[in-house]
């Protein structure tokens, strides 16, 4: 072959290596950065005078004098659409009747929509539900409700051919000429006088636990109980798959059986991970009975099967590459088989088998069908150490799943569906971050 | 199997039954008829030999001949091999190696050995030298300080290493880090110091004082050495034994093995004809 061309194929092949890594990146960034942007909505946010005080009321956060002042001027502002409201209600009796009927039902939907925005009307009975005794506690969410006082929605049929056309109509046009058409321009011009928004930083998001199906606190129990999954399965993995490993390499003979074996393992390492869950619940809970039902201990013991085969394979490859004379020099200086082992061959795998267990970590905590079955539920208490052998938990993967499918509100959680997804990659980026460090650390006391 | 084998020039090699006495009357190691096969391949066929305390013992010959073989034979190091046998005995103080039943552990113990890379642990040196007597049950402090301290003198690697023992023993030269492994062989205190060719994947300067330091060991240890230098068996060694194909050509003093060798092969080999 010419110089020329070797060069040049030389270059397209280096070029093409570069071209598909950037695609990775790029990929990863377009995946990531939104749910970063998005996912930090959970954290900072614009909080109304109404987050303030669901804090003071329910969580005991805050200063009371100092908030006592804010609403009272926030009631202030908010006063006159009650005025006008009453005065509206003086007015309707005398409306001609057909009107009246109209009026009186869009005035319902109206007061419906300004007891969502701000807070249930004065006098109203207390509502069970926090999120219907209290007004729109983010401002990005007060903004769109406010859209919804002053503008009706509608459906345009008139083209019989198409389906009907959503349609904003606005409900001045609907009150005009009676004394409430005042009330939208200024709900439209106090939005902020009425909330009084302020940039919230809400790191307990982390800690908190959920309140009222996840409209308010945080993910603490989901983080918890990821922990204690992820942690949990490791507990199993690490020793069934190194002590397995050192069978297979240091042991075991070479031969058909173990030959099978290996494909076992390999099999398995592809095996659904529904499967494993179906496996985990039959198996772990319905003939085991390691638990009453689901538990952070049946579905640590299914995640560890899970990743076992990963931890089996890096720990082999990285036990294999331990070199022979360690081996030797261990065994002519009189160590036995199980303590040449634990004294050199180990000590020298460890790095390897860190990579093992770095990516089985992210896949436990971060594996979803297989606690379905075995460990998760959508709400709770962070558990303790000795509930984990009993209770199930909720966790990161399963409720990032359950609050984007199954949630009754899915459009008003948003920003807990993203907190949580953002925590959960955090998490993970985390645990492997430190066990990469841990890996590096003695990789280097190994070398020179 | 046949005792007589075939070799090149026509000649027909008879391996004594009886052992081969040099020197002295006691023998550390002492092998009768001794063979080893890997598999259906015969390395090692019916050697006798008895080998003196105290002394080093040079085995040469060409590569494949079978001396390495031997050399792991007395440790017992040929069990990593599989389908690795032998027949015959092969004797330590009276007790047969080859027994199934004796304590390989006490039995490596008693026999270090060194090998033809420096294989020192990814550990400390202080760990590496500690390394046998710790397995064998040595726990107290002071007293593994003073193993370590007097392992590296007596490998001349003392003056070193002593303000790096906490450091990697990998960080250390080729030559430092062989002396490092006779320091971890000698630590537990063993009879005999098998080296399997030490100084081959060393420069000269350290092959020097590797050499040196065997002429240092010799009276406290009984040093068998596989080599395939010429000049380095008889620089250092006593005795010398000539494999050829699994067979014993020739056992006797380096002196007269260099000198005035009874079998035409050694001369031929030690003169550099062929091997």
């Amino acid at each position: 072959m010419q110089l020329g061309t070797r060069r040049l194929l030389d270059r397209a092949f280096s070029g093409l290596g570069i071209t598909s890594i950037l695609l990775l990146g790029a990929s990863l960034l377009v995946i990531l950065a939104p749910i970063v942007v998005r996912g930090l909505g959970a954290f900072v946010f614009g909080g109304t005078i109404e987050h303030r005080r669901l804090m003071l009321e329910k969580f005991g956060r805050g200063d009371r004098a100092q908030l006592d002042a804010q609403i009272a001027a926030a009631k202030r502002a908010r006063q006159p659409v009650y005025d006008m409201i009453a005065a509206f209600e003086k007015e309707l009796p005398r409306l001609d009747p057909a009107r009246r009927r109209e009026l009186r039902t869009s005035l319902k939907e109206l007061e419906e929509r300004i007891a969502i925005l701000l807070e249930p009307a004065p006098g109203t009975s207390d509502p069970v539900l926090w999120r219907d005794q209290y007004g729109q506690t983010r401002w990005d969410r007060a903004q769109v409700k406010a859209h919804d006082v002053l503008f009706a929605e509608q459906y345009d049929y008139t083209d019989p051919t198409q389906m009907g056309k959503k349609v904003w109509v606005p409900r001045a046009k609907e009150f005009e000429g009676t004394c409430l058409a005042a009330l939208f321009p200024y709900v439209q011009d106090n939005l902020d006088a009425m909330l009084k928004p302020r940039t919230t930083f809400y790191w307990r998001f982390l800690l908190d636990k959920s309140h009222d199906a996840h409209f308010f606190g945080g993910v603490g129990p989901e983080v918890l109980g990821t922990l204690y999954l992820a942690i949990g399965s490791m507990l199993f993995a690490i020793p069934m798959g190194v002590i397995s490993a050192v069978y297979l390499v240091e042991y075991a003979s070479e031969g058909r059986l173990v030959s099978t074996l290996r494909t076992f393992i390999n099999t398995l390492a592809g095996v659904p991970s529904i499967v494993f869950a179906l496996f985990g619940l039959a198996f772990f809970i319905n003939a085991m009975h390691v638990s009453e039902s689901k538990s952070v201990l049946a579905g640590s013991l299914t995640l560890g099967l899970l990743v076992l085969p990963i931890v089996i394979r890096a720990s082999e490859e990285a036990i294999r590459a331990v070199p022979q004379s360690y081996r030797e020099a261990a065994l002519s200086l009189g160590a036995g088989k199980g303590r040449t082992v634990l004294t050199v061959i180990l000590p020298a795998a460890l790095p390897g088998v860190f990579t093992g267990i770095v990516i089985s970590m992210g896949r436990a905590a971060g594996e979803t069908a297989p606690i379905i079955f075995t460990a998760a539920v959508s709400m709770g208490n962070p558990l303790g150490l000795v509930e984990t052998l009993s209770q199930p938990t909720p966790a990161l993967p399963w409720n990032i799943y359950n609050l984007c499918t199954e949630h009754e509100a899915v459009d008003e959680i948003r920003h807990v569906q993203f907190g949580m997804v953002l925590t959960l990659v955090t998490l993970v980026l985390l645990l492997n971050g430190a066990a990469i460090v841990a890996r590096a650390r003695i990789s280097k006391r190994l070398r020179a | 199997m046949s005792a007589t084998v075939d070799v090149p020039l026509g000649r027909r090699i008879r391996p004594s039954r009886r052992p081969v006495v040099v020197g002295g009357t006691k023998h550390h190691v002492e092998a009768e008829a001794f063979s080893v096969f890997y598999g259906p391949k015969q390395a090692v066929c019916e050697v006798s030999l008895g080998i003196r305390a105290g002394h080093v013992t040079a085995i040469i010959g060409p590569s494949g001949c079978g001396k390495s073989t031997l050399l792991r034979a007395i440790n017992r190091m040929n069990d990593l091999i599989p389908g690795c046998r032998t027949e015959g005995k092969l004797m330590l103080d009276g007790e047969d190696v080859c027994d199934p039943w004796i304590d390989v552990t006490s039995l490596r113990r008693r026999v270090g050995m060194v090998f033809q890379k420096p294989n020192p642990f990814p550990k400390s040196v202080y760990d590496n030298v500690a390394y046998g007597a710790r397995i064998h049950g040595l726990r107290s402090r002071r007293r593994l300080t003073e193993i370590v301290e007097r392992s590296l003198r007596r490998a001349a690697l003392w003056d070193e290493v002593k303000d790096r023992l906490r450091l990697n023993a990998l960080g250390l030269s080729g030559g430092q880090q062989q002396r490092l492994c006779i320091a971890r062989a000698i630590a537990i205190e063993p009879e005999i110091l098998l080296m399997d060719e030490p100084t081959s994947a060393l420069d000269p300067q350290a092959t020097t004082r590797i050499e040196d330091l065997i002429g240092e060991l010799r009276g406290d240890y009984t040093v068998i050495i596989v080599t395939h230098n010429m000049q380095q068996a008889a620089r250092i060694s006593d005795f010398t034994a000539f494999l050829y194909e699994g067979d014993l050509i020739e056992f006797g003093p380096t002196m007269q093995m260099f000198t005035s060798p009874t079998e035409r092969r050694t001369e031929d080999y030690i003169s550099g004809r062929f091997g």
